[in-house]
């Protein structure tokens, strides 16, 4: 059997599980935000619910339209907040200790190896870095997963994904996703799991490997997982507050495509618009000028990610006209940037700085763009209308091209500085 | 189950920022998200459909996004029932479990056109266009667990039977 398919067996209480099976599986964690969790509290509610399946494996984040853009999403977090409130949620975290849900969590040590999670939102995928198996739902299935603790699944079929060689300079686990969904395209992984495997993988940081996890999402992917080792143990040994277990896939298990990489033939990918499939390398990008450079996110808002941007960005400042908006994941990432001097580069190169928050990813706010503005970003997504207007352009990107591009006014690479 | 309405057609890969922009999610009200329904990939359809007009799209339809509001968005915009070539994973356990129905057809995408109106049969599992001398098209078969699913009403109603169950 797989990874995926170990995890979902032992969640089931059964020996073997395979492709196509339907399942009912225990949930380890189950995630919402202040979009998605209201809807699952209505539904929770009309099916009887009184008190959630275990306080401390619900985990509710008001992430999205924190802090609170307008009336409606004020209410809407405060329906969150009423329901942390009233079950006495552990894992309830407020604007001031909130962080960007799929940072946040393995940050904190929620998420561990060997877990099924589920989110009722689509990048909960992240937490496969972590050699877990987890999933993005709808607001019903959390609802049906905060009442019983179990949900229903169909085991997916797995796709191997090997990556030898190595990265070149200014490449990162963002280049390597966008690679690979350049490759397969948005469908190329529909209902499937994507496990990455070769010898470039055990060189990524876990910075890397959560981003590379969290898009699976983009390629339609059910799920997309790394195996458990070193890097892995020393990220979760010091954040871990329970028993957690590993799942190795077997040497005879059955994959149905196998997909293979060579790192070191990638250049610093940019996805263009509207498709996160729609990739180039940067040498063949041309001339595209930009209104706004966005760096942050739950694919790169992380410490790893500040630093990168930090060292293109040192002694440099932002084109005229042009804004560059930087948003630390968590309060954590927050922190570290400010005691390791980063915010201080950000500042004197003319960036703005945000609290932790998703708005500028969706379009919700710290970031919208207006009728026919392009913006260069380390997010997920560059569907039409998802950062604002429906015309304008989300070209999708690793941190160090979005900082190199925001000092030069156009998409560029940090060489072209 | 039977469905007959007119076609509103859509290509590949239309994301859940295109059923329903996340700029008006600021609210779970059904109403007031139907009103912004493909918004950004057709501005005229919320204004011209007629409730029990059917979405016919290509690949990936609903891809993106968990976002639980675009199937709501579309069955109360009255949009009968979606036929697409292929649908996105979570917008697919979605449909279900509020009880919008989905159909798969990869036939019928080439066939139909805008504004033609098609019977969609979901227990004989074919797909009509009316006025067409075309034989019918097949459905692909929804999972018998998937139909257990709609037959109890959705996956609440379905939960709410187990969790009076588990409490007695």
């Amino acid at each position: 059997m797989t990874i995926t398919e170990k995890i979902l067996a032992s969640h089931a209480g059964i020996k073997e599980v395979k492709p196509g099976m339907l399942i009912n599986a225990k949930i380890d964690i189950a995630l919402g935000n202040d979009i998605t969790a209201p809807i699952a509290i209505q539904e929770f509610q009309k099916a009887g619910g009184s008190k959630v399946f275990d306080k401390n494996k619900v985990v509710l984040i008001p992430d999205h339209f924190t802090p609170n853009k307008d009336i409606n999403s004020a209410q809407q977090c405060k329906a969150l907040r009423d329901f942390a409130k009233e079950q006495d949620i552990t894992h309830y975290y407020e604007v001031g200790r909130m962080g960007i849900e799929h940072v946040l969590l393995p940050e904190e040590g929620i998420v561990l190896p060997g877990d099924l999670v589920i989110g009722a939102d689509s990048h909960t995928c992240t937490y496969g870095a972590l050699a877990a198996f987890s999933t993005g739902v709808g607001s019903t299935d959390l609802a049906a997963a905060m009442l019983t603790g179990e949900l229903w699944f169909k085991a997916p079929e797995t796709m191997k994904i090997i990556l030898h060689g190595n990265m070149r300079e200014w490449v990162s686990g963002k280049d390597l996703i966008l690679a690979i969904i350049g490759r397969i395209g948005v469908d190329g992984a529909l209902y499937k799991a994507m496990e990455f495997f070769g010898e470039a993988i055990k060189k990524l940081t876990m910075a890397d490997r959560f981003t590379i996890a969290n898009m699976a999402i983009e390629a339609g992917a059910k799920n997309g997982i790394f195996a458990f080792d070193e890097v892995s143990r020393s990220y979760v040994e010091k954040r871990a507050k329970r028993e957690y277990a590993i799942y190795e896939s077997d040497h005879d298990a059955s994959y149905c495509e196998v997909m293979e990489l060579n790192v070191s033939e990638i250049e610093p990918q940019v996805a263009f618009p509207h498709l996160p499939s729609n990739v180039r390398g940067i040498t063949k990008v041309g001339e595209i000028h930009i209104d706004q450079a966005l760096i942050g996110s739950c694919t790169n808002g992380r410490i790893e990610d500040l630093r990168i941007a930090a060292k293109v960005l040192k002694g440099r400042t932002v084109a005229p006209y042009v804004r560059l908006i930087i948003i630390p994941a968590t309060q954590e990432i927050y922190r570290q940037a400010i005691e390791e001097g980063l915010v201080e580069i950000f500042l004197s190169a003319n960036a703005a700085i945000s609290t932790p928050t998703c708005g500028a990813c969706l379009g919700g706010h710290m970031g919208v763009l207006a009728e026919g503005e392009r913006a260069i970003a380390t997010t997920n997504r560059n569907f039409v209308g998802r950062m604002g207007h429906p015309k304008s352009e989300i070209y999708l990107s690793n941190p160090a091209v979005a900082a190199a591009s925001a000092i030069l006014g156009r998409i560029a690479s940090p060489d072209e500085l | 189950m039977k469905f007959r309405g007119r076609v509103w057609k859509f290509g590949d890969n239309i994301d859940t920022d295109a059923i329903i922009p996340a700029r008006y999610l600021a609210t779970s009200d059904s109403a007031a998200l139907a009103q912004h329904c493909m918004e950004d990939a057709n501005p005229e359809f919320i204004r011209q459909m007629k409730r029990g007009d059917i979405i016919l799209a290509g690949e990936n339809f609903g891809c993106g996004s968990s976002r639980e509001h675009a199937p709501i968005a579309i069955k109360a915009a009255g949009i009968s029932c979606v036929v697409a070539k292929s649908f996105a994973r979570i917008f697919y356990r979605n449909a279900f479990n509020m009880g919008l129905p989905i159909f798969e057809s990869s036939k019928l995408w080439s066939l139909a056109e805008e504004g033609q109106v098609i019977v969609v049969d979901a227990d004989v599992g074919v797909i009509t266009i009316v006025g067409s001398r075309r034989k019918p098209v097949e459905i692909n078969a929804i999972p018998e667990f998937m139909q257990e699913l709609i037959e109890s009403g959705g996956l609440i109603s379905h939960l709410a039977k187990k969790y009076k169950e588990m409490n007695n």
